[in-house]
């Protein structure tokens, strides 16, 4: 792995990491129960990425699994939640 | 090949932390839902995009399992921003806000 690549991928894990803090303020300070459930989805997409990248870094494509199964459980998560504020009710 | 992959990945967090700002700064929460949206294409895609290309280049054959996550987070973020965004206006309708309806409560558009 050339420097350019291992520096890129520094960098890219520090965004990320800055970008789940910033999801992480918006899911604490959200008003209402709407914004918590929307900083979740931005949160778990995040965390996704983080491990593509951490995939990335150690050149395993067991990786890569795991977040296609974090992306599977956390779109299930967020619309299940969503149908519970619009109902009140998960299963009609 | 490291530098393709290498601005690929740089371009994708960018977008992430771009999405997350604005997620935390736009003011009222039918402006925050789209905010997410960007991590979710373009910082999604990216990754997507340079987990292909760094692996089909160390293995030197086409790897192209990656894309399959960007394809289901195309697919899927949609549904779970309208769900969202229904609830939204669902509960803010039960607290008593007024939220207009495009279409039926806006004035006609002059011709």
């Amino acid at each position: 792995m050339s420097p350019l690549l291992s520096w890129a991928l520094a960098f890219a894990l520090g965004c990320l990491a800055l970008a789940m803090m910033l999801a992480l303020a918006r899911m604490i300070l959200g008003p209402r129960a709407e914004d918590r459930v929307l900083a979740f989805d931005c949160l778990y997409l995040n965390v996704m990425l983080v491990i593509l990248a951490l995939g990335l870094i150690y050149r395993s494509s067991s990786y890569f699994e795991a977040a296609l199964l974090i992306a599977l459980f956390g779109f299930v998560g967020s619309t299940a939640m969503s149908k519970f504020l619009l109902r009140g009710e998960i299963i009609e | 090949m490291d530098t393709l992959t290498a601005l690929l990945v740089v371009v994708g967090a960018l977008a992430a932390l771009l999405g997350s700002f604005g997620l935390l700064r736009l003011k009222s929460f039918f402006q925050r839902v789209h905010a997410p949206t960007l991590g979710a294409t373009l910082g999604t895609w990216g990754f997507a995009l340079a987990t292909a290309v760094q692996i089909s280049f160390e293995h030197s054959q086409l790897y192209l399992h990656a894309l399959l996550i960007a394809v289901f987070i195309a697919l899927t973020a949609p549904i779970t921003t309208l769900f969202l965004m229904r609830a939204a206006v669902f509960r803010a309708r039960m607290r008593g806000e007024k939220i207009l309806v495009p279409g039926a409560d806006e004035p006609p558009r002059p011709e």
